[in-house]
Formats: C-alpha cells, sequence, structure tokens
C-alpha cells in the first residue's frame, strides 16, 4: 500500500509537469492546428534560463533564501521564454498558415533542432547541475514521501492551471481564444484580431512551460539540452488523451498520464513476472497514444467526432 | 409510375429506403432512385436539400442507417468507396477533387486502377504482361482525354489546368473506371454558359455510348433540356419525381424553389 | 541542374549520359580517395547507407505521403537482425534462455546444437539479406496498421511512439533472456562474405581484401558493394513511382477521398507503402551491422529518424535523384566539414569555436526549416512541377481551346 501512495504521489507531482506542458500543446492546436513539435524544447529553454538566473543570483547577490530564490529564476524565466516562443511562431510557423500539411510540422521539428542546438552551444553538452533549493528533508504522507520542492511543484501548477481557466472564462483575451479556436475567420469578422490572439496563445504555452521546466530542475537537480525532447512527446500524449484542444482535458490528460507512467513502472515488474522492468516506464505514454488514437480518437473530454466526409 | 418499358430497357440502379442521420439532423428520410439503362437521370432540389449526402451514401463515402442498394440487378454494398467504384459506379466531385500534382494523363491512368492488376513484381519486373498493360492504361487514357476534349494537354500538371478542363479532366477520370452508372456532382458549377453548352454536349456524347448518368445540378434549364427523369429533394425528403415536364408543373417543386437558389 | 538530368522519358540520351557520367565518377572515386587515406571512403560508406535509408523513406513520405518519423526502427530491426543471427550473440541468447527457464533452454540447446550453443548462429549475407528484408516489411505493416485511418500530424506521432518504442525494447531486451545485449550492444558482427571473399578482409592483411594479386582496402570494397545496393535501390524504387501502384501511392497523398472513389483500397496501398519501404530499411540496416561490426541501440533514436527524414526533405520529397542529393549533403557534408572546419577554425581562430557535432545539428535543424519557408519541394525537385504557365500563355490556350 505504501508503495502505491508513493507512486500516486510520484505521478502527481510528473503529472503536474506533463499538465503544463500539455496545456501549451492543447493550446496551439486548438487555434493552428498544429502540434509545435518544439514546445517541448521550450521547457527545456526555461528550465535553462532559470539556472542561469540562478547562477547570476548566486554571483551577485548570494544569500538570498531558497524559496525567493526560485521565485525569481521562474518570475525571471517566463518572460524570456515567452519571447523565444513568440519569435518561433512569428518567424517559422506564421509564414505556413495556409502550407499543405506536412510542413508545419517539419518546420516544428527543425525548430525543435534548433532550439537543442542552440541550448548545446549556450549551455554545453553535459548535463548541468541544478542547485537545491529547498530543504531535501522528506514529508512523510501515510508512509510516502514528498518534498518540499515537489509539493511547491503541485502548487505553482495548480495556481498556474487556476489562473489559466480565470483568464480562458472570465477575460476577453481569453473569449478571444476560444473564439478563434472555434471558428478563426467567424471571429475575425467579429473584430477579433487572430494574429494577436495567436501570439498569446503561444506566450501563456510558454510561460506554463517555463515554470515546468524551473521546476523540472529544481525536482531532478539536473537539466540537459536534450531533457525537453521526451517529456514534450509525452506531454502531447498527454493532452490527446485528455481531449486535444481542450484545456481541462490537458490538464487531465496530463495527471492521468503522470499516474500511469508512476504505477505503470512500479508495478510493470510484477505485471510481467519480471520479463519488462522498470525501464520500459518511457514506452507507457505512447501506448496511451496508440490506444486513444484508435479506440477513441476525441479522448476523454473531447466531443465526438460525428462521421463528416 | 413507369412508361412503357422497352426490351432494351433495364433498371440500372436501384436504391430505396435510404435514411442518414447526422447527430440531431436527419439530412435523408426514405429516399430512392430507380434509373434505367441508358438515361440520364437529374437530382435536382434547393441547398441543403441532400444531393450531395445521397450522392455520398451510395458510394459509400457516409454510411446509411438503412436502405436497400442494387446495381444492375445485383445489391451492392456501400460500405467502402473503393468497392463501390469496382461494382461500377463512378462519381465526381462538387468541389473538383483531382491529384493536383500529377498530369491530367496520369489522373487518368489512376482512373484504370480498379480495372487492372499488377502489383509490385509487376512494377519492379516489368515482365511482358505488365508492360502490355501499361500501354493498354496509358492509351485508354489518352483515349479518354480525347473524348471530352482536352487531350492536348495530356502532359500538363493537373492543378495548372483552367476550371473547365479541370471538370472535364475529373469526368474524364471517372469514365477511366468504366463505370455502368457515371454520378456526376454538380459538374456545371461555376461555368458560364458556353461551357455549359460544350458541358451539354460532352454528356449527350456520354449517353450516346450507352452510359447511365446520375447527375445533380442546380441549372434548372440544363437539367430540363437534358436528363430523362428527374427527382426533387427539399430538407432530405423526396417531393416530386418523373419527367422533367411534369417537374416543371409540379406546385411542391415550385414553392421548394420560391425564393430560394436558380 | 540544367546539365544534370535522369528524365528518361523526355531527354533519354542526355539522362543516360548524365547517369554514366556519374557511374564513372562513383567508380573512380575511392581509387582517388584512398591517396587521401581511409577515412573519406568511410564516410561516403555510410554515406551510402543513408542514401539507401533516405529512399527508403522516400516510398513512404514522398510517393505515399505519409509522414513516418519512427522509420529508423526498421534500421534497427536490419542491423540487430544480424547482430542476433551473425555474431555470438546466439549463443548468450541461449545462455541467458537456460538461466530463466532451464526446460525451454536446454531443449533449444539439444535443437540447435552444441556448436550454435558455443558459438551462436552464423548466417551468410544472401540468407541475412532476404531475412532482413521480409521482417522489416513485415514489422513496416504492423506498425503501419494502426495508423491507416489517423490524419498526416497524428500519423506522424504515432509513428515517432513506435520509433520510440523499438529503441526502448532493443536497449532493454537483455533480462531476462538476452535477445539484444541491452545498452552494450552486440559485438563481433561476421563482416559480409560475397564469394567466399570477406570484405573486412582475412585476419592479418591490414584489412584488405585480396582479388587475385590486387589488394584492396576493406572500405573500399564495401563502398562497391553499398554502391550496386544503392543503385539497385534506386532502379527498384524508380520502377515502383512510375507503375500503377506507384500512382496509387500519389494518388492516396494528392487526395484520399477521390483515390478511394477512384476504386484504390487505400489501406492495402497504405500499408505496401509501409511494408516497401521498411524493407530498404531492413536491408541497409543489415549492411550496417555487418560493416561496423556492432550495433548498439544509440544508433537508432529518433534523432536519425529525423536525419533521414531531413535528408528525403531537402532534397526533394518523391524525387529520386533530389533525395539521393540530400542524402548526399547531409549524411556526408558533417563529416567533410568536421576534417575542414576544425583545422580551419584553429588556424583562423586559435580555438574550435563551432564544434562539428553542433555544426551538423545546426545543419540538420536549418535544413529543415529554411526548405520548408523558402523552397518546400526541395533543392532538387521533380522537372514539371515548377512549370508555372504565366498568365498571357494561359490566356492563349484558352482561347485556342474554345474557338
Amino acid at each position: 500500500m505504501e508503495t502505491f501512495i508513493q507512486q500516486l504521489l510520484n505521478g502527481l507531482v510528473l503529472g503536474s509537469m506533463y499538465a503544463l506542458v500539455a496545456l501549451g500543446y492543447t493550446m496551439v492546436y486548438g487555434v493552428l492546428n498544429l502540434i509545435n513539435f518544439a514546445h517541448g524544447d521550450v521547457l527545456m529553454i526555461g528550465a535553462m534560463l532559470g539556472l542561469t538566473i540562478l547562477q547570476l543570483l548566486e554571483a551577485y547577490i548570494p544569500g538570498l533564501p531558497g524559496y525567493v530564490q526560485l521565485a525569481l529564476a521562474i518570475l525571471g524565466a517566463i518572460p524570456l521564454t515567452m519571447l523565444v516562443s513568440i519569435l518561433i511562431e512569428r518567424v517559422a510557423y506564421r509564414r505556413l498558415r495556409n502550407a499543405p500539411r506536412l510542413a508545419p510540422l517539419i518546420t516544428a521539428i527543425g525548430i525543435s533542432i534548433l532550439l537543442q542546438t542552440f541550448a548545446m552551444m549556450i549551455w554545453g553538452r553535459s548535463p548541468i547541475p541544478f542547485p537545491q533549493l529547498l530543504s531535501p528533508e522528506p514529508i512523510m504522507i501515510g508512509g510516502a514521501m514528498i518534498t518540499q520542492t515537489q509539493v511547491l511543484l503541485l502548487v505553482l501548477a495548480a495556481v498556474a492551471m487556476g489562473a489559466l481557466v480565470l483568464l480562458v472564462e472570465r477575460t476577453r483575451m481569453g473569449r478571444a481564444m476560444r473564439a478563434v479556436a472555434e471558428n478563426p475567420r467567424v471571429a475575425g469578422l467579429m473584430g477579433v484580431d487572430a494574429n494577436r490572439v495567436i501570439v498569446a496563445t503561444f506566450a501563456i504555452g510558454a510561460a506554463l512551460a517555463a515554470v515546468a521546466g524551473v521546476m523540472w530542475g529544481a525536482n531532478y537537480a539536473s537539466i540537459t539540452f536534450t531533457m525537453g525532447v521526451l517529456p514534450g512527446l509525452k506531454a502531447f500524449c498527454a493532452a490527446v488523451l485528455g481531449g486535444i484542444g481542450n484545456i481541462y482535458g490537458a490538464m487531465l490528460g496530463g495527471l492521468l498520464l503522470g499516474i500511469i507512467e508512476a504505477l505503470g513502472a512500479g508495478y510493470i515488474g510484477d505485471l510481467t513476472g519480471g520479463f519488462l522492468g522498470s525501464h520500459y516506464q518511457d514506452i507507457f505514454a505512447f501506448v496511451v497514444l496508440i490506444l486513444v488514437l484508435t479506440l477513441r480518437p476525441s479522448g476523454i473530454m473531447g466531443e465526438r467526432v460525428a462521421d463528416r466526409a | 409510375m413507369m412508361s412503357t418499358q422497352t426490351m432494351s430497357e433495364q433498371v440500372l440502379l436501384n436504391i430505396a429506403g435510404v435514411n442518414k442521420r447526422f447527430g440531431g439532423l436527419q439530412a435523408l428520410t426514405d429516399v430512392g432512385i430507380r434509373i434505367m439503362q441508358g438515361q440520364i437521370y437529374g437530382l435536382i432540389g434547393p441547398n441543403g436539400a441532400g444531393k450531395t449526402t445521397f450522392f455520398n451514401v451510395i458510394t459509400g463515402l457516409y454510411q446509411p442507417d438503412s436502405g436497400t442498394f442494387e446495381l444492375a440487378g445485383k445489391p451492392y454494398s456501400p460500405s467502402a468507396p473503393h468497392d463501390v467504384a469496382k461494382a461500377g459506379i463512378a462519381r465526381t466531385f462538387q468541389n473538383i477533387r483531382l491529384f493536383g500534382e500529377m498530369s491530367a494523363l496520369e489522373n487518368v491512368m489512376v482512373g484504370r486502377h480498379v480495372r487492372t492488376k499488377q502489383g509490385v513484381l509487376g512494377a519492379i519486373l516489368r515482365h511482358k504482361a505488365a508492360r502490355e498493360e501499361e500501354a493498354a492504361i496509358r492509351q485508354r487514357a489518352q483515349e479518354l482525354l480525347d473524348f471530352v476534349g482536352i487531350g492536348k494537354f495530356a502532359n500538363r500538371t493537373a492543378k495548372f489546368l483552367s476550371y473547365g478542363d479541370q471538370r472535364r479532366l475529373e469526368i474524364a477520370r471517372a469514365l477511366a473506371t468504366d463505370p455502368q452508372l457515371l454520378a456526376l456532382d454538380e459538374p456545371a458549377a461555376g461555368m458560364n454558359a458556353t461551357e455549359k453548352l460544350a458541358l451539354r454536349e460532352l454528356l449527350v456524347k456520354i449517353k450516346a455510348e450507352g452510359r447511365t448518368v446520375l447527375l445533380i445540378e442546380h441549372d434548372v434549364k440544363l437539367m430540363m433540356g437534358l436528363c430523362d427523369r428527374i427527382t426533387v429533394l427539399e430538407y432530405g425528403k423526396q417531393i416530386a419525381e418523373g419527367l422533367p415536364a411534369e417537374i416543371q408543373k409540379n406546385q411542391a417543386v415550385i414553392d421548394a424553389y420560391l425564393g430560394g437558389a436558380h | 541542374m540544367a546539365l544534370l538530368t535522369f528524365d528518361t522519358r523526355h531527354k533519354p540520351r542526355q539522362a543516360y549520359i548524365s547517369m554514366a557520367a556519374l557511374l564513372l565518377l562513383m567508380l573512380v572515386f575511392p581509387f582517388v580517395a584512398s591517396q587521401f587515406g581511409n577515412s573519406w571512403v568511410r564516410i561516403i560508406d555510410i554515406a551510402l547507407l543513408y542514401i539507401m535509408l533516405a529512399l527508403g523513406l522516400n516510398i513512404v513520405v514522398g510517393f505515399a505521403g505519409l509522414l513516418d518519423l519512427g522509420y529508423i526502427a526498421f534500421f534497427a530491426v536490419g542491423a540487430y537482425l544480424v547482430g542476433l543471427f551473425s555474431s555470438p550473440q546466439f549463443a548468450a541468447l541461449l545462455e541467458s534462455l537456460i538461466y530463466y527457464s532451464p526446460a525451454i533452454g536446454e531443449a533449444l540447446v539439444a535443437f540447435f546444437g552444441p556448436e550454435i550453443a558455443q558459438d551462436g548462429i552464423h548466417l551468410s549475407l544472401w540468407a541475412i539479406v532476404p531475412l532482413a528484408a521480409l521482417c522489416a516489411a513485415l514489422c513496416g505493416a504492423l506498425l503501419g496498421a494502426p495508423t491507416l485511418k489517423l490524419r498526416g500530424d497524428y500519423l506522424a506521432i504515432v509513428t515517432l511512439g513506435f520509433g520510440e518504442i523499438i529503441r526502448i525494447f532493443m536497449n532493454n531486451l537483455n533480462d531476462p533472456i538476452n535477445f539484444t545485449n541491452g545498452p552494450q550492444g552486440i559485438n563481433m558482427i561476421d563482416p559480409i562474405r560475397v564469394f567466399g571473399v570477406s570484405l573486412a578482409g582475412e585476419p592479418g592483411s591490414g584489412a584488405n581484401v585480396m582479388i587475385g594479386d590486387y589488394a584492396m582496402p576493406s572500405v573500399n570494397a564495401y563502398y562497391f558493394l553499398f554502391l550496386a545496393m544503392v543503385i539497385a535501390t534506386i532502379f527498384i524504387t524508380g520502377r515502383l513511382q512510375h507503375s500503377r501502384l506507384g500512382r496509387a501511392w500519389v494518388a492516396i497523398r494528392e487526395d484520399e477521398i477521390a483515390a478511394k472513389a477512384m476504386g484504390i483500397n487505400t489501406r492495402n496501398v497504405k500499408l505496401l507503402a509501409f511494408a516497401m519501404g521498411a524493407s530498404f530499411g531492413g536491408v541497409a540496416g543489415a549492411m550496417f551491422g555487418a560493416f561496423q561490426g556492432f550495433v548498439s541501440p544509440e544508433s537508432f533514436s529518433l534523432t536519425e529518424s529525423i536525419a533521414v527524414l531531413a535528408m528525403v526533405v531537402l532534397g526533394g520529397i518523391g524525387h529520386i535523384p533530389g533525395v539521393v542529393l540530400g542524402g548526399v549533403l547531409l549524411a556526408a557534408l558533417p563529416e567533410v566539414l568536421r576534417h575542414v572546419v576544425d583545422p580551419l577554425q584553429q588556424a583562423v581562430f586559435g580555438k574550435v569555436i563551432i564544434e562539428a557535432e553542433v555544426l551538423r545539428q545546426l545543419l540538420y535543424g536549418l535544413a529543415l526549416v529554411l526548405i520548408m519557408l523558402v523552397r518546400p519541394a526541395g533543392l532538387w525537385p521533380s522537372p514539371n512541377k515548377e512549370e508555372r504557365p504565366n498568365a498571357a500563355l494561359a490566356r492563349d490556350e484558352e482561347e485556342a481551346s474554345t474557338a
């Protein structure tokens, strides 16, 4: 039972990060029908920027309390990451709005490689240790351990997602986003500037990814220029699981996928009689993706896609 | 009911009781048509009446909720478009669907796919049977291009053809499948009077070859002069069926079109 | 590219002269390059394998328009097949099987005999190649099957997922039964033997292959073999392109609904695309394993799948000469650059600012992005695609046709 609660907690922590990144995927897909393949690398950029900020703080204002440093890292990483994401949209994706289907996806793959290359050039090729800013002493919950960093992660994720919901449901920009996602042309006729909405979508997604990135670094204590690829893909799988284009779906899908992965990794050995071990953890996301797309393509919260040719 | 049947007239297409619902919308209610061999049969009705939906059902693009489907006396299953083509119904589309990057000739050659059989081995080995089949495909395709009047554009990339020529190409491609029934979805859409005249001539030519044609069109004048019989749909229901002269005088039809599209 | 053409239908003489000239160049190359050491020819050997991969992927992406991001999985299948059946690995597998389930293990050892239990299975090239092609084709169909109803983006991600799943399995299928020897990979793979002559040279010959009295470096021998395979691949894919099947693939790519309406069984035709494309990947993988002498999961990552895709995209999606060009540029160029750029930077700047590895990544990323933005059809697209009749010409033809 202890293992179960532990894995559940691990799953929630992992899932929160997936949810934050999945939101970026789902929002961009909602307005542009594009899989932003480079979004996982935006997470990496956020982490790298956060780390750099921490290093600068350490150099120029040493001795700040851990929480403050982390807060500053996140607050500093967010605008810069947003800038990167906005730039990508402006330079690469905007020109391909009406291009044949494969072009934007291939471009996105190229952008992903370029982001990794630039990160490689700036921050080097080897993994970089991420400083432990909060006390590593674990908090016990029902026989399972959770660190302060992980608690902070859960809190931040909840806050960010709550803020997003408020934005989407209660503000003008949120309404505009929903309108563009439903029908860009009619939204345009109603006076919504689709370009501004799209830019905002990329920016918000990047901000969430930045938070996830910095906390990822804090949680795993090490970051590297390839850290965004796999989590990015898994977050996309999570978005599909929850129902692509649906914000609540992305949150649900992210959390669910995190839990599936954690529980799966924990119990797969028992389930397969020792044949498969926890190293196979990474395949869960893809298996889920394949199952969802085969059995229920609209995802958990997506609308049933009617049989229209 | 049916006028006196001559010995050479047989029922080619016999469809009855087609129902199709999309969520809350009943797109087709108990629609059926009966087309005789060698006829040009028209399907008209205001926008949204369900004409293209009906087309899509009988050619396998949509799955009907109910209906019986018979071609040349044999039941056929409209479950997969390629099976329908194999059975002998070929269609064109309301919004022209050509293979844009292929040449006109290649587009028509694709139409021959369903009546030919060379596969991987034939492609790689190019043995005698394969070469002969390929030559036959090419020749037939050129014949069809000539037949519809765009023979000299055989090597032009399809997406660079003029609008009228693209429509003709689509018809040539459909003819390449050697269909028993040629189903055309608004082939005259977007055409001016001259082009419509040319299309009319082409359709007469096709009928003269003995082919049967099912035709959706909005141009009532064109339909009246061309079709042997007409069915009128409105809101998914059949409101009239018969000779063109009868249809023109039918009150329900006139009401349906009053204030509606031309 | 005006002088060089391969359009045998429209310009036969020019095409055949071009091909002959190119062939001559390719045949002479290793003899010239050998003067400067083995590394240049080795680079081209690997490049040739990648060209084969790119041509195989071109069937799936270029002809049929199915964006496969997991293509390297078939390369892995071929390579691990040769790893399992042309090396001592099978013995290790039996050994691990005995640990895991003595009953089955002992039975299989009895079945295969003590020699195999000791040394593993060592099939010859002529058995491995068809086996690799067949296995890979089967995998291709299996991987393609769930994607048949999916749209472009989703298809890409699902194929990517499959590729990753295969990589993870290759990386971990060493416990409890040792199929792949895990992250360490499989060593001591037999070199290729052609008519009894080992292409790695007999031991003690300094990696030289003896043909009569003439000694040829092993990399050169492999070069000719791989060149022959690439030529065969070009020939086969070319024939496939201009056939009933090839047209069906392009039809599906252009408009799947219209293709169905014209009687094409899109499910079967798509599966064929996956299978045929995969089979080339498998054969290339088998060659790769034998050439390198070892295989490890590192060579079969998502990065590699993307690299092969980049070659197809950069060169000219669907256009065979373009794909070859893309393969040459992206497979050989980074290596060439490494030999040139590092010393250059040393000379000019006194140190290496941009490492070759970084340069390679940069090249791939820029290739993908710039091509899509600036020249989406690729560097060398099909000749008649660029035909843009200008307005006046079009008007004249219109008038002529309606007169």
